[in-house]
């Protein structure tokens, strides 16, 4: 309770619902319990409504019809989240919404289905990689977590270029400690070159308690917070 | 060939008698429409008529009822102005035949049946039992189902949080797929699926009406399987899911009735439009009047009947009045969901279908005949005629003589190991977390929920646990002893979180009702169950009867499942140790009576509480399922839950396991395999005869084991004392090695590596589905 006192508070998080997104709710209630500002940002929606960071969360966006994240890239709200992106606004995307971000360009490779083809709901160990993004402030590289993974395609595939940028540039965010789903190098996460935006197969908002097992995912989100409150510093100064 | 409706009638599933029955109340012969709908409505799934004088006989009030059977679901009140909506559906016979999608379809189904009541679902149980695992096409229905439940659950976005998996020979052509689900609702949104006010409108929202499941419930839940049928033949009465269409369908149905815009709603299950029309209209008093010219089709050149029977999935009847329609239809379109006015509530009892507005009737049936003049069978019942001699076997006699089905007869460790399975290859394939609720999840007793204000969201401290849990072994030896020793297995599950009984629902699963030995084991099992619930003062809300599951002329063992659910007061805390740090004693926690001690002690029991009949280690390891089971003292079992409960809230356990299929061996092993600590334990010898396995593997009901801080042991003796209990030390938790050996008796009946056991427990399931190896592998 008292490392959320410390949280800036009144951050603004908007967080986006496609049709069929389901972990919307939960995503919400985690930021908002960490003194953020959160609104939902409807998928047919084309604005932001001025919030300072993003999150896509987890579901099942469009039924995953036709591949996972593959319709959900064309909403109208994606357009806004592509221009804050591009502009340096802190953007992260949890397990679907990880898929929606590769599927939308925002980040580079793919997520395929599992290894053992099975569906994946269980605690999983993770390794910090790299702490220069909008998920890193308060961790230590290889700091260990633990945080639920909850996907059926969450083996993430790259190219060997892409693979050999990602590592060289740190945007692996994350690795899996018991790589549970066939992924290149235990990916669990990555960011973009400028590290604003972020996707991670496991789920913060899943670990923000101790009667429901972990609190690991509360760093993850606080960092968020800080991350987009240095943003709103950033652009204060800018303008004066 | 079909020639005249007299013997459609029979096609349809209607006997002779229901036909003449059908003319009565008409006054005149059915036409083909009529008699296709008078024979989903008559279905045993739909009208209960070999079940319905039974069930009458248990007990369904107690103050915190809400509504009770015979609705969509049973509600609670659970304090602070919540209500839980709870209701359990089998999906057995779609499942046997197309596993993926009938294990789907439930989902969706029993989702809609919560939501319909006004609540948001939150959780769904799946109590699952197939064939043997290492025969190839019990391996595929098997995964199939957990395949089903994984995509369409997980998807429709409710977690999946309890579970049961049960592999046995008894269900090899016939799978049993229950599911189970919860919702929460703020009391005063309570909504019943009724059609009061004359002039509603009657608005069809959904998925389009498809060929998909005709007679679903008549054709496949209403009758067994043989060896003349081709599957294939069935298919296309097996309906076929859509999670998306689902999730945008409770969402739309959860704003409307938060908006207070419909008066009353109901699912479009088994029978389709019919039964949904039929129960809205005759529940409020009204009729209706249905224009199929207007229901969104699927197919082209669907006839009247098909339109009327259809079992698509995904689809809802909401009852509003003229003045809201536009409004609803407003809401309906932002969620993507189609919504179409099908029909208008009358105020003359009859249900009318039209073709056109005021087009031709082709239907005219009074609505209510339907349902109440729907047949009530008083079949005849026996029990079997070698009841007796089956009773009197033991199957621990002549263990050494006569050839056994395990390799290793005698070897209690390999009998142990073999009993030994973690289901975390089930249930981490479906999301069990969504919500943020689940404090202690699927693989332990019960699993916990946290409790919160479905206003807000706020936590109100308490939690709701959760239980499903059936015995096919114990109900087969005994299916009324059997039965309550079901329902109070589930309580004591409840009592090992921490949680007191609520209110329970039932799924009873069992064989051809024509077959007086069945309607005797149905009889006997509601008997049972209502002994076991008036002990424990717990109302049951709802069931589900599903009959003819039976292959080719044999019935399943009979297999009535229990969901009981309860609330823990004051969830503070983790009311369960995830590790058992060395030195902490292992106790047991047993009806007074139970022999505890060893003989010295002085306290023998007699063969009855100790017998091995339907125990899992008999029918497993003995290849016998004769013999009687162990004696029930209910009064002393419901004691043992209460206190138990109460110790696991107080924090004064470590945690708790009940002794359950596999005996006390299997209860203290998987206790280990929890706490990743090894243990030494003499357990009672029981007093009765030799040999270990008795002692060992035995199902007496009523035991709990706990573990518990070493200068705890003493206390927690004094007050199970008080509270009427026995209790023993047994050993202590630590150590590499898992040892178990009997008191007076010198030397150990198991020793085994705790790494050996960890790997046969969490490796028996992966291993069962790994396949054959294929020799090709390079």
């Amino acid at each position: 309770m008292s490392a959320a006192m410390n949280v800036p508070m009144n951050v603004s998080v908007g967080v986006v619902q496609f049709p069929g997104t389901n972990c919307d709710l939960d995503t919400l209630d985690a930021l908002a319990e960490l003194g953020a500002r959160t609104t939902l940002l409807r998928s047919d929606e084309s604005s932001l409504g001025g919030v300072e960071a993003v999150v896509i969360p987890g579901g099942f966006a469009h039924g995953d019809y036709l591949r996972t994240g593959a319709i959900a890239r064309f909403s109208p709200i994606m357009d806004a989240v592509t221009s804050f992106a591009g502009a340096g606004g802190p953007v992260v995307g949890i397990c679907n919404g990880f898929q929606v971000l590769t599927e939308a360009g925002l980040l580079p490779g793919a997520l395929r289905p599992n290894a053992g083809l099975s569906f994946l709901c269980q605690p999983q160990q993770l390794i910090m990689a790299s702490v220069d993004h909008v998920l890193g402030y308060g961790l230590s590289p290889s700091e260990e977590l633990s945080i639920p993974i909850n996907h059926f395609e969450g083996n993430y595939v790259c190219d060997g270029a892409t693979l050999q940028r990602l590592r060289a540039n740190g945007q692996v965010v994350m690795r899996y400690v018991d790589n549970p789903n066939g992924s290149v190098d235990d990916i669990a996460g990555i960011c973009n070159e400028s590290g604003n935006v972020v996707g991670l197969m496991p789920h913060p908002e899943r670990a923000t308690s101790e009667l429901l097992g972990s609190t690991d995912g509360r760093k993850l989100l606080e960092a968020l917070l800080y991350a987009a409150a240095d943003a709103r510093q950033a652009a204060s100064h800018h303008a004066a | 060939m079909v020639s005249d409706s007299t013997s459609i009638h029979a096609v349809l599933g209607l006997t002779d008698a229901e036909y003449d029955r059908i003319c009565e109340l008409l006054a005149r012969e059915p036409n083909h429409l009529e008699l296709a709908m008078y024979a989903v409505m008559w279905s045993e799934h739909c009208s209960y008529k070999s079940s319905r004088r039974h069930l009458a006989r248990l007990p369904t009030e107690a103050p915190c009822v809400l509504v009770g059977p015979g609705e969509n679901a049973g509600v609670v009140d659970v304090g602070d102005g919540i209500a839980v909506a709870v209701r359990i559906e089998s999906h057995n016979h779609p499942s046997a035949i197309e596993p993926y999608q009938g294990a789907a379809t439930g989902v969706g189904g029993i989702l809609r049946d919560i939501f319909t009541m006004g609540a948001r679902p939150i959780a769904l149980a799946d109590p699952l039992r197939v064939g043997p695992l290492d025969e190839p096409r019990s391996n595929w229905i098997a995964e199939g189902i957990v395949s089903g439940i994984s995509g369409y659950g997980n998807s429709v976005g409710v977690p999946t949080v309890a579970g049961e998996f049960v592999s046995c020979e008894t269900y090899r052509d016939n799978p049993l797929v229950n599911v189970a689900a919860l919702g929460i609702m703020p009391t005063e949104r309570l909504v019943l699926g009724r059609a009061t006010e004359v002039g509603s409108a009657a608005v069809l929202m959904g998925a389009s009406t498809g060929r998909d499941g005709i007679g679903g419930v008549s054709v496949l839940a209403s009758a067994g399987f043989d060896e003349a049928d081709d599957d294939s033949t069935k298919r296309p009465s097996v309906q076929v899911g859509d999670p998306f269409e689902e999730k945008r369908l409770i969402e739309a149905c959860l704003e409307l009735l938060e908006a207070g815009l419909v008066s009353g709603i109901q699912d479009l299950g088994g029978a389709g439009l019919t039964c949904a029309a039929s129960e809205t209209a005759s529940r409020g008093g009204t009729g209706m009047e249905v224009d199929v010219s207007v229901v969104p089709l699927r197919q082209h050149g669907m006839e009247p009947f098909e339109i009327m029977t259809s079992e698509s999935q995904e689809r809802m009847l909401a009852i509003v009045s003229s003045a809201n329609v536009d409004q609803v239809l407003e809401i309906c379109s932002r969620w993507e969901v189609s919504a179409t006015v099908v029909g208008r509530v009358t105020g003359d009892g009859m249900l009318r279908v039209r073709d056109g507005v005021d087009g031709a009737v082709l239907a005219e049936v009074p609505a209510s005949t339907l349902h109440d003049d729907a047949p009530s069978y008083d079949r005849p019942m026996r029990p079997p005629a070698d009841l007796a001699v089956r009773r009197s076997v033991d199957p621990a006699a002549d263990l050494a003589a006569d050839s056994l089905p395990v390799s290793s007869p005698g070897d209690c460790a390999a009998d142990l190991l073999a009993m030994l399975a973690d289901p975390s290859w089930v249930y981490r394939q479906y999301d069990h977390q969504l919500f943020l609720n689940t404090v202690v999840g699927p693989g332990r007793d019960a699993t916990l929920l946290r409790l919160r204000d479905p206003r807000n969201g706020t936590p109100t401290g308490r939690g709701l646990a959760v239980s499903v849990d059936g015995n096919h072994r114990w109900c087969d030896a005994d299916p009324r002893r059997g039965t309550a020793m079901v329902v109070i297995e589930a309580a004591l599950n409840l009592a090992c979180v921490g949680a007191d009984p609520l209110a329970l629902v039932n799924c009873l699963n069992f064989g051809n009702p024509t077959h007086p030995e069945v309607m005797w084991q149905l009889s006997e099992a509601i008997d049972g169950m209502a002994e076991a619930c008036v002990a424990l003062d717990v109302p049951v809300v709802g069931g589900n009867v599903s009959l003819y599951n039976e292959t080719n002329g044999t019935n399943i063992s009979p297999t009535p499942v229990v969901c009981l659910i309860g609330v823990h007061p004051d969830l503070a805390r983790r009311p369960i140790a995830d590790t058992l740090p060395p030195g902490t004693a292992l106790m047991l926690l047993a009806p007074p009576g139970s022999a505890l001690g060893d003989e010295a002690d002085g306290c023998a029991s007699s063969l009855g509480a100790v017998a091995l009949g339907g125990s899992r280690w008999a029918w497993e390891r003995r290849g016998c399922r004769d013999g009687a089971l162990p004696d029930l003292d209910l009064a002393a079992s419901v004691a043992a839950a209460q206190f138990v409960a109460a110790a696991v809230r107080e924090g004064a356990v470590w945690c708790a396991h009940d002794v359950s299929d596999g005996g006390i061996a299997v209860a203290i092993a998987e206790m280990c395999c929890h706490g990743g600590a090894g243990v030494h334990a003499r357990i009672p010898s029981l007093g009765g005869p030799a040999p270990a396995e008795r002692a060992l593997f035995a199902e007496p009901p009523g035991r709990i084991l706990v573990a518990v801080e070493a200068h705890d042991v003493e206390r927690l003796a004094h007050a199970a004392s008080a509270a009427g209990l026995a209790s023993r030390r047994l050993g202590s938790f630590g150590g590499s090695r898992v040892q178990i050996g009997r008191l007076a008796e010198p030397g150990l009946d198991i020793d085994v590596a705790l790494d050996d056991t960890l790997a046969r427990w969490s490796g028996a399931l992966p291993q069962s589905f790994a396949g054959p190896v294929d020799g090709e592998a390079a």
